[in-house]
This record gives structure tokens, C-alpha cells and sequence, in this order.
């Protein structure tokens, strides 16, 4: 992938560096033109510590100068998300608590809308704003591994190894995807839809890097996954049934029904045999939990209020 | 949570309200005596009857749950 387009001046100037390979201008970079400027320049340097561009050296990886402005911006980012979180829940039995939290969010459905009226331009667009996250599906949570203690390291890892296809690359999420994009006739390259993603999509992949690449968010990053995976199974049955209606191939829908079946394990076991566990054995994290949990369906939510915007235009 | 014992891993594990967790390749019966091969590390089976996809869980039980209290 190459770097992408530029969306003010701070990309600008961090882009520039990053091409150029002389970081010593970011110690004094221009303020973002706005929130979209600075999540793109934030989603960049975070992608330097997934695949990297082509057009930027792999040495600049941990380069000090980038390193602080990555700090700054999710500093900034990390403000913003706990600032939207509402009151959430007080401690109690914890898989019932986050169950009923979950079902109690009440969002816009984007996925009921693809079920019945969608129409095929439409959700390609949709499907191109989802490959910023799903051809690299679940690589933020492997982030986390490593920073938890045996028993929840295992529980994480088990339920890794299924979107992971349990080692068949060919059962791999990430490559069911990019099977369905191509039978679609879109580009599965890795980056290739990264000009069009929108403000909405760049804060979800992002706020997934923040708490995949800092340890101390470990609990919002599980938070996160068990809301991802509790919010999951019934919305992609309704995106498969509305990819069945506009005559998408099969394999476009196998991704959705395997989702269907996948995350109706993977919600129990991110909640009982993931955050469960966690908070047994740090109860002091509870709050991150909840914080990980919110901000994936308010972060899902605001895509989707965007997206039905613009749709209904 | 030092001690790796078995009660920390079962085999099987009754989801409150939901459906049941089984670790492991295993052939499930379905109610109409048809085979189904599990294919993934931890398969969910539905125990609430309303599932889509029986003998998998689908989720549909979340929309029972406040009707139906948990029998477990
Ligand atoms: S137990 Fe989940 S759908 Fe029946």
C-alpha cells in the first residue's frame, strides 16, 4: 500500500516527512486541519506498526519523532472517546450486567437497512469502507496477548484461533473477505479503499490500535472486542440476507453467515472466558470493560448515522 | 487462579440464558436425527430452540431473554 491522500496540513507535512525519510519537522507540525486530518495521520502512523507503505522505510517504525506525535494524537483521541462515554455500569455479575448493557444500547441499524433496502451501490461502498478493518480482522486483539496473565491469555487465544481460521488460511476471516470482495468485483488489495474511508471509519480503526498497542487499555481492548463480537451474529445475518436479495456471490456471503455462527461463540466466550476472568482477577479494570464496550457501539453507531445520512439524501 | 485444573478448562459450558459451549471435534444429533460435524475450536450449540442455524447458536436467544428467565 502507499501512503494515502493527504486530508489537510498536518497529514501534509507528516506524509511528506514520512516519504522523505527526514522525521526532524515533525517535532514542530502544523495543528490538524480538523478531526478528520488528524485521525488520518493518526490511522498512518499506527499502520506503520501493521504492514506499512511502500513508499515509507520500515526503519521508521519506532522513530522518536513519530512515536511523539502518535502519543499526542491519541492522547488527544483517547480524551475525546472517554469524554462521549456515558455513566456506565456499576460492578455486579458480570456476564449478565454486560449482556443486558449491550442489549440495552440502542443504535441506528445499518445492517437493516442493507437487509431490506439497500441498494448494490450502496453497499459496495459499505463493503469498501469495511476493508480498512476486516483484511486486517482481529490483528489489534493479537496486540493484546502478550500483556495478559496465563489464564486470560489462553481464553484470548482460543477464540484468536478461530478468526484465524484454527490455521487453515483458507478459513482465515481476514482471507473469507477478501475472497467475497473479489467474487464482488472489488479490489482485496490490503489499503486499496483508504482515500474513501470516512472521519467515522478512521476513529474505529483507530480507537482498535490505541487499545490493542497500549497495555495499560488492555481491558478496553477486551471491553471492545466482547461488544464487537455481542453486536455481531444478528446484524450479519441481516447483511447476508441483504446481499442474498441484491444477488451478491456466495462467497461475499459466506463471510456474514460464517460471522453469524463464529461470533454467537466468540460473544460468549469474550465475555465469560475473556473479560470474565480479567475482572476476577483485576476487578479494578471494570471501568475499561465497560469504556472498550461503549466505544464500539457508539463508534458503529456513528458510522452508521452517517452512512443512513447520506443514503437518505 | 494458579491451580491448572480441569474446572478451569471443561469440556462443556452451560451458558446462562444462552446456548451451550462445547470444546473439541464432536458430531451433534439434531432433533431430527441428522448429524452435524462440529468445524471449529469451540462450537455453540443452541439450547433455546430458536436458533436459524440449528444445531448452532445464532444469538436469537438474546431476544428471549427477558421473557424467558434462564432454567440453569
Ligand atoms: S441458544 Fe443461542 S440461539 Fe438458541
Amino acid at each position: 500500500m502507499l501512503l494515502p491522500k493527504a486530508r489537510g496540513a498536518l497529514s501534509g507535512c507528516v506524509f511528506q516527512a514520512l516519504q522523505s525519510g527526514d522525521t526532524a519537522p515533525i517535532s514542530d507540525t502544523p495543528e490538524p486541519d480538523g478531526t478528520e486530518d488528524a485521525q488520518l495521520t493518526l490511522w498512518v502512523l499506527y499502520e506503520l506498526h501493521h504492514r506499512g507503505f511502500e513508499d515509507v522505510s520500515d526503519d521508521l517504525e519506532w522513530d522518536p519523532h513519530l512515536i511523539g506525535l502518535r502519543r499526542q494524537l491519541e492522547t488527544d483521541f483517547e480524551q475525546t472517546l472517554r469524554g462521549r462515554a456515558p455513566q456506565l455500569p456499576e460492578p455486579g455479575a458480570f456476564a449478565e450486567t454486560f449482556f443486558d448493557f449491550v442489549a440495552s444500547h440502542d443504535g441506528p441499524s445499518l445492517s437493516g437497512h442493507i437487509h431490506k433496502f439497500a441498494t448494490k451501490d450502496q453497499v459496495h461502498e459499505f463493503l469498501r469502507h469495511k476493508t480498512i478493518y476486516h483484511l486486517k480482522e482481529s490483528d489489534h486483539t493479537t496486540w493484546v496477548i502478550p500483556r495478559l496473565s496465563d489464564p486470560v491469555k489462553a481464553a484470548v487465544v482460543e477464540l484468536q484461533y478461530d478468526e484465524y481460521g484454527a490455521g487453515d488460511p483458507n478459513r482465515l476471516h481476514a482471507t473469507l473477505f477478501a475472497r467475497g470482495l473479489e467474487a464482488s468485483g472489488l479490489d482485496a488489495t490490503y489499503g486499496a479503499y483508504i482515500d474513501e474511508a470516512p472521519l467515522e471509519v478512521l476513529e474505529q480503526n483507530n480507537a482498535m490500535s490505541l487499545f490493542g498497542l497500549n497495555r495499560r487499555l488492555r481491558a478496553a481492548s477486551l471491553g471492545f472486542l466482547a461488544a464487537f463480537e455481542a453486536t455481531s451474529s444478528v446484524p450479519s445475518r441481516r447483511i447476508a440476507q441483504g446481499l442474498d436479495r441484491l444477488g451478491f456471490p456466495p462467497e461475499m456471503l459466506e463471510y456474514y453467515t460464517e460471522h453469524v455462527e463464529a461470533d454467537a461463540v466468540h460473544e460468549q466466550l469474550a465475555v465469560r472466558t475473556i473479560c470474565g476472568v480479567l475482572l476476577e482477577e483485576e476487578p479494578e479494570l471494570h471501568e475499561d470493560v465497560f469504556f472498550g464496550a461503549w466505544t464500539s457501539m457508539d463508534l458503529e453507531d456513528r458510522y452508521a448515522d452517517r452512512m443512513l445520512q447520506e443514503w437518505a439524501a | 487462579m494458579s491451580d491448572a485444573s480441569k474446572s478451569d478448562y471443561p469440556d462443556i459450558i452451560l451458558c446462562p440464558g444462552g446456548p451451550m459451549l462445547l470444546r473439541g471435534d464432536h458430531v451433534v444429533q439434531d432433533e431430527n436425527g441428522n448429524d452435524h460435524q462440529t468445524t471449529r475450536p469451540v462450537s455453540a450449540v443452541c439450547r433455546c430452540g430458536k436458533s436459524q442455524i440449528k444445531p448452532w447458536c445464532d444469538g436469537t436467544h438474546k431476544f428471549l431473554r427477558k421473557q424467558q428467565p434462564p432454567t440453569d
